[in-house]
């Protein structure tokens, strides 16, 4: 199959691959890249494990294609601590599923936390059931969500604090 | 000792983050940077990747196999089939069960979504290709979906292999379809308790086919060195050395020469305990090619091939006094095991310890027989929670108390009241022969039946009941379980004739960090976090500098894996005892540094104290570094320990849960109002890590309850086996979570802890269905099979007549 040259810019850093037209992102990512903290859970695009923020948008990454990320911007797990806003090692969201144990095995990590990144710039404060529908494309197995909606909740709040510090 | 008191004590106790601090945890630093090592991560020189040609039919033989064009696809390097794995002896492989399952079809499917072919490719999408290219030309065959039918005279005969073979691995076989019959407790006893009851009652209660569904799905890569003789498989596997002796005892490897690794596993819940198909085609490719073989399911293929959950057709029935208390308890079960018997269990259990099914209740006469039938399905059974069929078990057991008190008319936890058994009767012999090891039910009971103020409840029912025109039915579950975790003692429970031991090995470095390895393997349950806090609290060194791994048979002690709830009863109790004895051996360092007698020290948090003079002390600090230059006279140098700890019993966590729903009777939707859960595991390592699991298996049992089923159609095609269809609780689906506990510690056990990461899964379940029922119980509804989804209940709504 025909390879199609891409330039994707990923994590800040510019990318320049040729792939297969019918390569999926979450594969480009991992495979291409070596990114595999986005994991693959399903094949019907109901899990969300692969979820990246492309264009400031949360994606399944195995629903959309590389070759349509030409030019794009595209932030995976691996490049979220380089945003901690506070200087910090990790984001404020790392540091909430950290501090309130939201996570177990760790598989749908990764996509939640981009969610969670993305769904505290279009709701900085949200309720609970806010935070239960704004997450509702991310899977867990472990957790029972309870604890996740604590670590959102952790994150909402210290992005705020961060932001009155800064203004 | 007493605790201590004093402040600066106190803070060298919290820097430990000990036993029983909620301690963060260790491996999330990885984790939230994307920097775990699952199997789909790794990447090796020259991988290649497979995949696999399943079967359309569920039953069939197959007339032809083309591979002619697949091997034309682009990128395809080679086509197996079971042909290419008879010289090897590997077409059929051994089950944990002691039957044998198909690795790839010889001849003839057994069960939709077979195995029949792999193809080995470049890379994925290439070995997709290839799959689609493999043609294959099958002849159907009658199929057999209800395990009641297999069981009939000249029911079409699934095992054309075992023919002629009137003996299976659990003794005889009365049918072709026929797999066991396995039974427990005094049927004598039990018939006779039944013949002279005033009371008795009887319920069929079907516990459908579930699947664990962990969010990483089975996977490996394996790579065969040509040139050292080494075999070395990534694989997400719980249990890690067993696979190691199973795969050097088939390959003809020297277990020395094979190393298993299982890397961070994203969720196991028992799905990944077994060996599949998928893994020893991987094996046997990356043998053939001399090259490095990747093997990574997708979804729909877990679902539908991989270890299923229950499937328990069970006939409970109870014999009674009519004031409620228990005489007898009697059950009979058709276990639909699917076409192989590949149920993980220990071997001289075929249905588990489904036999605690007298639950937390002194029932003086018990008989349970469980009848194992063959079915054009995938094989499984034990997994997803289960601790070997307790979930069946309390499910049954629960279920016949409440229908017990429904017919007596009297109320569901005074019920239990009447027959718990007693905090003094511990340890208590049950009737199938389990010694629980301790208990305290009613405390336990009242606690919660307080929290939720289950009075008003019961008030708030009755005024609603008495209402035609509430829109809503409310139901009150209540279950109170007893668990059994921490297979298990050597002389009951093997895994394929390996004891059911666990161990650790824990070395002490001389500036005062350590080492520690185990025989069991996380797949999210935090060991590596709380198997330090243990060691933490044993040797006075922080949890913090304990490196805790597991998984590599090449560097961890052996061990049987992380199922069943055993990593805490069984590797908990070695890592406390390899601990001690370096303290043994510190003591002695230190009493020599100190130049007093062992019998003039005192252990103090981190250090040994000369007795009335603790200004005169050595540190475990102090102690790891005289290990390794200053020892007495004639000790070994280094400060180490291994232990292999055989259990001299299982644990019994036991939990009390309580569940309100509302059922609208337009929609039949039901609604958890509230769910209060109180478990007691014991003493406990880290509560926030408890607290995880708890809610993680509560939202199982929700699923499981409320929405989890794999249908079969007539023709065997097994429905909804992909997320389209088969029912994953979001954020939005799940309720909210109340946690409490109790504290009574295991006598036997080295810390006093118990399993608990079951309990919540075991217990929930039957919760949901006596809340559900407890609804329609006024309208005389005894049971209802699960899944309760708003379709299943709307029909019961209707039958009842009162669906809006």
């Amino acid at each position: 199959m025909a390879k199609k040259l891409i330039s994707v810019k990923v994590n800040g850093r510019v990318h320049e691959k040729a792939v297969e037209p019918r390569t999926l992102l979450v594969h480009f990512l991992r495979e291409e890249l070596n990114l595999t903290g986005a994991h693959i859970g399903c094949e019907t695009s109901h899990c969300g494990a692969c979820t990246v923020d492309v264009d400031g948008q949360s994606v399944k990454g195995c629903t959309h294609l590389a070759v349509q990320c030409d030019g794009s911007e595209v932030l995976t797990v691996e490049g979220l601590a380089s945003l901690a806003k506070d200087g910090g090692a990790l984001h404020a969201v790392q540091e909430g599923f950290y501090k309130e144990h939201g996570l177990q095995c760790g598989f749908c990590t990764p996509g939640m936390l981009i969610r969670a990144y993305r769904f505290l710039q279009e709701n900085p404060n949200p309720s609970e059931a806010e935070i239960r529908a704004g997450m509702a494309g991310n899977l867990c197995r472990c957790t029972g969500y309870q604890n996740i909606v604590k670590a959102v909740q952790y994150a909402a709040a210290k992005l705020q604090q961060t932001e009155k510090v800064n203004a | 000792m007493n605790a201590p008191t004093d402040p600066k004590v106190l803070e060298r106790k919290d820097a430990l983050q000990g036993l029983g601090d909620s301690r963060l945890r260790k491996e999330d630093a990885r984790f939230i940077q994307g920097k775990g090592n699952y199997v789909d991560d790794i990447k090796l020189p020259g991988m290649l990747h497979m995949d696999i040609v399943r079967s359309p039919y569920a039953h069939a033989r197959i007339k032809s196999l083309d591979k002619s064009a697949a091997l034309k696809v682009p990128g395809v390097i080679a086509v197996l089939t079971a042909d290419d794995l008879k010289p090897l002896k590997l077409h059929w492989m051994p089950t944990l069960a002691g039957d044998v399952a198909a690795v790839l079809a010889d001849g003839k499917v057994h069960f939709q979504m077979q195995e029949v072919a792999v193809v080995i490719a470049e890379d994925r999408y290439a070995a997709a290709d290839g799959v689609e290219a493999v043609v294959v030309e099958y002849e159907e065959l009658p199929v057999v979906i209800d395990p009641y039918a297999a069981l009939e005279p000249g029911a079409t005969v699934i095992r054309e292999d075992l023919a002629g073979k009137t003996e299976g691995a659990h003794g005889k076989r009365d049918h072709p379809n026929h797999i066991f019959t396995w039974d427990a407790g005094d049927e004598a006893a039990t018939n006779a308790a039944f013949a002279a009851a005033p009371v008795t009652v009887e319920q069929h209660l079907f516990y459908p086919r579930v699947h664990p569904c962990p969010l990483e799905t089975c996977g490996c890569v394996a790579s065969f060195d040509p040139v050292r003789g080494e075999l070395v498989t990534y694989m997400t596997s719980q249990a890690p050395h067993v696979v190691r002796t199973v795969v050097s005892l088939l390959s003809g490897i020297p277990e020395s020469k094979v190393r298993i690794v299982s890397p961070d596993i994203g969720g196991g819940f028992g799905n990944k305990v077994g060996v599949y198909p998928g893994y020893v085609c991987a094996i046997v490719a990356s043998i053939v090619l001399g090259k490095p073989v990747k093997w990574i399911e997708d979804r729909i293929e877990n679902i539908s091939s991989t270890a299923f959950a229950r499937d328990y057709h069970m006939d409970g029935e109870i014999a009674a006094t009519p004031d409620g208390k228990i005489l007898g308890l009697r059950v009979h079960v058709i276990a639909d095991h699917g076409a192989f018997d590949a149920c993980a269990d220990p071997t001289k259990f075929p249905a588990g310890m489904f036999h605690i099914c007298s639950g937390s209740y002194d029932i003086p006469a018990a008989y349970c027989q469980v009848k194992g039938v063959y079915t054009n399905k995938a094989p499984g059974g034990v997994a997803y929670r289960c601790s070997f069929r307790v979930t069946e078990a309390v499910y049954l057991v629960e279920r016949m108390v409440d229908v017990l008190a429904q017919k007596l008319g009297l109320d569901k936890a005074e019920i239990r009241r009447r027959n718990f058994i007693r905090k003094e009767q511990f340890p208590y012999k049950s009737p199938f022969g389990f010694e629980y090891d301790s208990g305290d039910y009613a405390t336990a009971l009242e606690k919660v039946l307080t929290a939720v103020d289950y009075p008003a409840l019961r008030a708030e029912q009755a005024a609603r009941r008495a209402d035609p025109n509430s829109p809503t039915l409310m139901g009150i579950g209540l279950v109170s379980f007893t668990e059994v975790v921490g297979a298990g003692p050597s002389k009951m429970c093997d895994i394929l004739g390996v004891g059911m031991f666990d161990s650790c090995e824990i070395r002490v470095h001389p500036t005062g960090s350590a080492i520690a390895r185990m025989g069991t393997i996380s797949t999210g349950q935090a060991h590596a976090t709380t198997y330090a806090q243990i060691i933490a609290t044993e040797l006075g060194i922080p949890s913090e500098v304990i490196q805790v791994e597991e998984g590599d048979t090449s560097t961890a002690p052996y061990g049987l894996g992380t199922y069943g709830s055993r990593s805490t009863p069984v590797a908990g109790a070695a890592i406390a005892l390899a601990a001690r004895k370096i303290h043994a051996k510190a003591k002695k360092i230190a009493a020599h540094l100190l130049e007093v007698g062992e019998n003039d020290l005192d252990w103090e948090i981190d250090r040994f104290n000369v007795k009335g003079d603790p200004a005169r002390h050595k540190t475990m600090k102090d102690i790891c570094w005289a290990a390794y230059n200053n020892v007495p006279a004639g000790m070994e140098m280094g400060l180490e320990a291994v232990h292999y700890y055989d259990p001299p019993n299982f644990t019994y966590p036991f939990g009390i849960y309580l569940c309100v729903v509302d059922i609208d009777r337009g929609t039949g939707e039901t609604k958890v109002r509230r769910f209060y859960a109180l478990d007691d595991c014991g003493t406990r390592i880290n509560p926030m890590v408890i607290e995880g699991q708890i809610h993680g298996g509560l939202t199982e049992g929700f699923a499981v309850a409320m929405g989890q089923q794999m249908p079969f159609d007539a023709q065997g095609n097994l429905q909804g086996n992909t997320l389209m269809d088969y029912f994953v609780p979001t954020f939005v689906e799940t309720p909210h979570w109340e946690t409490d506990h109790t504290v009574t510690p295991s006598p036997h056990h080295p810390i006093g802890a118990k399993g608990v990461a079951e309990s919540p899964h075991v217990g929930s379940i039957p919760t949901f269905t006596s809340a559900v029922v407890d609804a329609f119980a006024h309208l005389g509804v005894t049971h209802m099979t699960m899944p309760h989804t708003s379709w299943r209940v709307w029909q019961q709504l209707q039958a009842s007549g009162v669906a809006l």
